[in-house]
């Protein structure tokens, strides 16, 4: 039967730096803010809700820092949140860990195979682990290393494996014991376009075959492509919470045009508003124009008209069609790849 | 508690042991061998030492052996693993309390000990042969210290492995290992610091120092030595603190 996740109102402040694996941007968040907070404490969750159907595969898109990896962290049992509470299932994480830990394979963000042995005996001793039969395990352990097309490096140790091989082994042992529950921690990053169409295929049939899979992604493109349903962090809270194509529309018009003028004025901005098709007009940081509208490169001319009309000179444009990096930008202010 | 799975990392733990036997065998055996090569054949056939030092330097030397032999199969291991290539995650997501990882890591060290004590006796005796006078009055004595050296060593290791940081290796070795060589009555008797008391004193807090007068008492009795319940009631003290000690790391180690 399938298993759902939940969390109730995470809070997790780390008083020393996170460690690396566990916590991939925060130490750069740090640094942002760290003349807000005391020194060593480093906020990561912010009272972070999120229900996970069972059976759904689901995204947690923002930021390098937004608090994905600590969230995954948390229902993975590897980070003990300062508040709030986390179930896998009906277990809840932190009162029964080891029930938890059957339910649930971890594709962490940074490989952290077993270096001391091969390809094959870290899919066979993880099946140990997990108490699979001697022979099934040897089968399984086959089975997985077809599919990830790593057969030939079987016996290989794993230390002279590439990123992208060490990356496709970490997800065959989170799968090999058939876990109920699969976290995926940016699972494509770093790997070349191939290597990611067949990842993105293995977590389709895997989500086919009735398991959940939750993983986090700062790529839109993944996000929008896997993702059932989606919530937007940013700073440890969620912003945003739905399917990708409504979230989409929830964006003003859905088209942004991010403008740049040489002399704006807020008249400027008014008269823009007045323009047909558009939606919103926000002044963005540090000198520029975002307008949200119902149509893209139409507007232009438009544009360019009232600003010579105004006395402004129009210096940049950039147009995105619908897009999740449309809303959150919406949301924050800020692109994701700031 | 999860035996199948407490079992199968006690199976991998063997398996990377087997694959680096000769590498173990080496660092394990050739300091000690050495060792008693230089102090135990070359000085005292040459006369700077008196025969009677070969069976003083006998016990230190097991001793040592099995000290090292336990630290370092579980310190250096899981200073790695924490700090560098994280692959213990591996096994704290395998569905066991993490605790029990940590014990696993700990018998695991403790049998490398017990082993590295066992074919050291047989080793440096033919070294040292003739003129070697050591005999095994009381196995059952004899097993129990054994037990605890390899139980103190594994738990020193576990203690050290989660407290220092990657970088400060050189520094464990530098403060740590070399001063608790040095004074662990190893090479001499406690009772030859007499002539320093308070340093003979200060020793005493060196669980190295229970180590080498127990291997002697049971060993060589024929040299003075701390009595056997002295030994034992320290060995079986800096067991449990470095457990205790030892556990609370790793568990804040494991969970951040």
């Amino acid at each position: 039967m399938a298993v759902g996740i939940r969390t109730q109102d995470l809070c997790k402040v780390y008083n020393s730096a996170p460690p690396l694996g566990a916590a991939g941007g925060f130490v750069a968040r740090a640094d942002a803010k760290g003349a807000k907070q005391p020194k060593n404490q480093i906020p990561a969750l912010d009272g972070l809700s999120l229900e996970v159907q069972p059976g759904e595969i689901f995204g947690l898109l923002g930021p390098n820092g937004a608090g994905k990896s600590t969230t995954v962290g948390v229902l993975t049992t590897r980070v003990r949140p300062t508040s709030g509470q986390a179930w896998i299932g009906e277990h809840d994480v932190w009162k029964e860990p080891t029930k938890v830990k059957h339910l649930i394979g971890v594709v962490p963000q940074r490989p952290n195979l077993d270096f001391s042995l091969t390809a094959r005996e870290i899919l066979v001793f993880h099946g140990a682990y997990f108490g699979i039969g001697s022979r099934a395990r040897s089968e399984r352990a086959d089975g997985l290393l077809e599919k990830f097309k790593l057969t030939e490096r079987g016996n290989k140790m794993v230390r002279e494996f590439s990123g992208g091989m060490m990356q496709r082994l970490s997800i065959a042992r989170a799968m090999m014991h058939d876990p109920q529950v699969l976290f995926l921690d940016e699972p494509s990053a770093g790997l070349d376009p191939q290597t990611r169409i067949l990842l993105w295929e293995i977590i389709r049939e895997y989500h086919q075959a009735g398991k959940t899979v939750l993983l986090t992604t700062h790529n839109m493109e993944e996000a929008d492509a896997l993702c059932q349903k989606l919530a937007i962090v940013d700073h440890g809270r969620r912003i945003a919470l739905g399917a990708p194509a409504e979230l989409k529309a929830s964006i003003p018009g859905g088209f942004v045009l991010r403008l740049r003028f040489g002399n704006q004025t807020p008249e400027l901005l008014k008269k823009l508003e007045t323009l047909a098709g558009v939606r919103e007009v926000r002044a963005a940081e540090p000198a520029g124009v975002d307008v949200y509208a119902d149509r893209g490169g139409s507007l232009i001319s438009e544009i360019a008209n009232l600003a010579v009309s105004s006395g402004a000179e129009l210096s940049d444009v950039h147009i995105s069609e619908p897009s999740l990096e449309n809303l959150f930008l919406h949301h924050t202010g800020r692109s994701l790849r700031d | 508690m999860n035996w199948k799975t407490f079992g199968a990392m006690l199976a991998r733990d063997a398996h990377v042991a087997r694959r680096n036997a000769i590498q173990l065998i080496l660092q394990t055996f050739l300091q000690p061998l050495l060792f008693v090569f230089v102090f135990g054949k070359v000085m005292v056939s040459s006369g700077f030492l008196p025969e009677a030092y070969k069976s003083l330097l006998l016990p230190g030397i097991i001793s040592i052996s099995m000290v090292f032999t336990g630290i370092w199969a579980v310190a250096m291991p899981l200073i790695a693993e924490f700090q560098w290539t994280r692959e213990i995650e591996d096994r704290l997501l395998a569905p066991i309390s993490v605790g029990w990882i940590a014990i696993e890591k700990v018998i695991a060290g403790m049998l490398q000990a017990l082993i590295a004590g066992l074919v050291v006796i047989p080793l440096a005796w033919l070294v040292l042969r003739p003129g070697v006078q050591i005999s095994i009055g009381s196995p059952g004595t004899f097993a129990l210290i054994l037990l605890l050296i390899a139980t103190f060593s594994a738990c020193g290791g576990l203690a050290l492995g989660c407290t220092i940081n990657q970088q400060h290796i050189g520094l464990m070795f530098g403060m740590v290992i070399t001063p608790m060589i040095f004074l662990g009555c190893t090479y001499y008797p406690w009772s030859a610091l007499k002539t320093f008391p308070i340093l003979q004193k200060a020793v005493l807090i060196n669980p190295l120092v229970y180590a080498s007068e127990g291997m002697r008492a049971t060993l060589a009795p024929q040299f003075a030595h701390l009595s056997i319940a002295a030994v034992l009631g320290a060995l079986l003290f800096f067991d449990v603190l470095l457990l205790v000690v030892g556990l609370q790391q790793f568990a804040k180690k494991a969970v951040s």
